[in-house]
């Protein structure tokens, strides 16, 4: 309604060409912008310190770059990489499977169900990871065997902890159970925030509760879920570096056992740094498309992305090559 | 109006209570097979309530519910009622569409999703049946075209016409309406009510609360009036809402035609 008033009123000078109803470039005007002298200074100041801080990074010779770069892409760095990286897809995917089963525990109408789901976050929550880590890795002091039998029957096979539960398998059960625990809370956050209307309309329809669950709440649950899971998955991503307590071979162990040999720690922690740095800002731009994918329907229209966003002023550039420069404010 | 047509709504002593209060207080409904009934009366005096206790969305504490001459929750075994599980309640619950006063669209589908999901779930339909009607319906309220659109980009009147199309889908024997129109800009409300008026035209049993008294008066079979949980006064809006018995109703109706 608005946008056509608005369009309307842009687009009726008798000298403009026609253009589609959307386009809504205001007329070019002879506007004198206010000049923000404070602006400048501070953001002169700002790029100076920068600049500086850069500088001094780039040509402090204990930094040694070329020594980074060496070991930016061994094969030793990426194999700790790869840990790394498995470990936090594992503990994201199966945290947050296990998470949802918590919450949809916490909010059934099974008062036992509900309690038990309280408990384990309640429990996990308290504890912090290093310590559920070194728990995990001394199991075996605490269940020294493992039987396989009938419950209060015959035993049929026993297995020393030790071996079953190594420090690999030490950190996945200790990453694992701890995510589930917050994931646990965020999924409720979600299916929380959905309007309790929609449940009563899928109803209505005949829908099955568990198919009500899949299909209504979940996916919109799933705008709310997705902002804090995306910031919960970088934090695990990082959390893992823990577990080289438990001497797991991930990304931050691996540059630890090579600067033990040769003492450049502080050039293998950048590699390690810049490593966690690439991963971050790769799952910063899968979280955004992530975001936009479950704000369908939302939003009235959604915002272009970056990408179209400099496809379309592309667009504009090669359509007006002769113009001058567009001022300031551009088309969205 | 068609006493010969059999019941399709049979409520007796119907009692709802939360915690303490009672909201219902033995309510009796009668509703013949294509009759529309008009319940109206005083915010907070149960319309709600009775509507969502005729689907089942609550439990009643006394009283029964028959639709189209079967228990709704429950199933009678040996003079005793025993609770239905959830598959048959949701079962029994496709055979009443539902129209909310806040639309209640899935927002994150879009209209054609929207109107397919419970075809398909509940009746079994293939998709590309359960599009054909799908198309159908949104011809019959006046939305050709927009299956691609999602609810939020449409009119409050437009989405309440789809959240219809979308209850008719299933193919229901009965429509509740709970104020379909109230949530609506003034300028929007005529365009959901003609929908209902062909619906009822076409020969559909629907039980609308409202308070567009007008429509009441036209459409309506039998008027009833909802008063504190009890039912003051029911029958043909000619009597109930021109020159009713009832001092309350009375009084009810001199408050709205005052704003009217
Ligand atoms: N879930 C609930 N828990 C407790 N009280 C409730 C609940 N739902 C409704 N009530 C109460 O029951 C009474 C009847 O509510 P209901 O929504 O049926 O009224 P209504 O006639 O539909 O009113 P309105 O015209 O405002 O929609 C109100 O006093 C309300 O506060
Ligand atoms: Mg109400």
């Amino acid at each position: 309604m608005a946008e056509d008033i608005a369009s309307g009123a842009i687009g009726g000078t008798v000298a403009d060409p026609p253009r589609p109803p959307d386009s809504r470039r205001p007329a070019p005007r002879e506007v004198v912008p206010l000049r923000h002298p404070g602006r400048w200074i501070a953001a002169t100041i700002a790029l100076l310190c920068c600049g500086f801080a850069l500088h001094s990074v780039l040509t402090n010779p204990n930094f040694d770059w070329p020594f980074v770069a060496r070991y930016f892409a061994s094969g030793a760095v990426l194999d700790g990489l790869v840990v790394t990286l498995w470990l936090t897809v594992v503990t994201v995917v199966v945290g947050f499977v296990l998470g949802t089963v918590l919450a949809v525990m916490r909010v059934s109408r099974n008062p036992v169900l509900s309690s038990l789901s309280w408990g384990y976050v309640w429990l996990f929550r308290s504890t912090p990871l290093l310590v559920q880590l070194l728990f995990w890795f001394n199991i075996g002091a605490l269940y020294p065997t493992l039987s396989i039998g009938i419950p209060f029957g015959p035993t049929l096979q026993t297995i020393d902890m030790v071996n079953l539960i190594g420090p690999t398998a030490a950190a996945v059960i200790g990453l694992v159970l701890h995510e589930a625990a917050y994931a646990a809370e965020i999924v409720r956050g979600g299916l929380l925030s959905v309007d309790q209307g929609q449940t009563e309309a899928a109803q209505a329809l005949g829908l099955s509760p568990w198919r009500t669950f899949r299909r209504v709440v979940l996916p919109q649950a799933m705008r709310s879920i997705v902002p804090a899971a995306g910031n919960m998955l970088i934090g695990t991503l990082k959390g893992t570096s823990m577990v080289s307590v438990l001497a797991v071979e991930d990304l931050l162990y691996t540059v630890q056992l090579v600067y033990n040999r040769n003492y450049r720690i502080i050039p293998l922690l950048l590699v390690a740094t810049l490593w966690y740095v690439i991963v971050t800002s790769l799952l910063s731009v899968v979280q955004y498309y992530v975001e936009r994918f479950y704000a369908r329907g939302a939003l009235r229209q959604l915002p272009p992305t970056p990408v179209q966003r400099l496809r379309s002023r592309w667009r504009a550039v090669l359509a007006a090559p002769r113009r001058p420069a567009p001022s300031g404010r551009d088309d969205p | 109006m068609n006493e010969t047509a059999p019941l399709m709504v049979r409520a007796r002593g119907v009692v709802k209570n939360f915690g303490a209060v009672p909201v219902l207080r033995g309510v009796d409904l009668d509703v013949h097979a294509g009759e529309v009934t008009c319940v109206i009366g005083p915010s907070g005096s149960g319309k709600s309530t009775l509507l969502r206790c005729l689907n089942h969305l609550e439990k009643i504490d006394a009283g029964e519910i028959e639709i189209d001459g079967r228990l709704i929750g429950y199933r009678r075994h040996r003079g005793r009622l025993h609770e239905l599980k959830e598959s048959a309640i949701a079962r029994r619950r496709a055979e009443i569409g539902m129209v909310f006063q806040g639309f209640n669209l899935f927002p994150h589908m879009t209209v054609l999703d929207n109107l397919v999901e419970a075809p398909i779930a509940v009746r079994g339909r293939s998709r590309a049946d359960a599009e054909r009607t799908a198309a159908e319906l949104l011809a019959r309220v006046g939305l050709t075209g927009r299956e691609q659109a999602y609810p939020r980009q449409l009119s409050g009147g437009q989405q309440q016409r789809i959240a219809i199309a979308r209850a008719l889908a299933v193919e229901p024997k009965l429509m509740l309406f709970d104020e379909p129109t109230s949530a609506l800009d003034p300028e929007l409300v005529g365009e959901v009510l003609a929908v209902m008026r062909d619906l009822a035209a076409s020969g559909m049993t629907m039980v609308v609360v409202t308070h567009e008294m007008s429509f009441a008066k036209q459409v309506a079979d039998t008027v009833v009036l909802l008063d504190d949980g009890e039912v003051v006064e029911s029958g043909p809006p000619q009597r109930v809402l021109v020159d009713p018995e009832q001092p309350r109703t009375r009084a009810f109706l001199s408050r709205v035609q005052v704003d009217r």
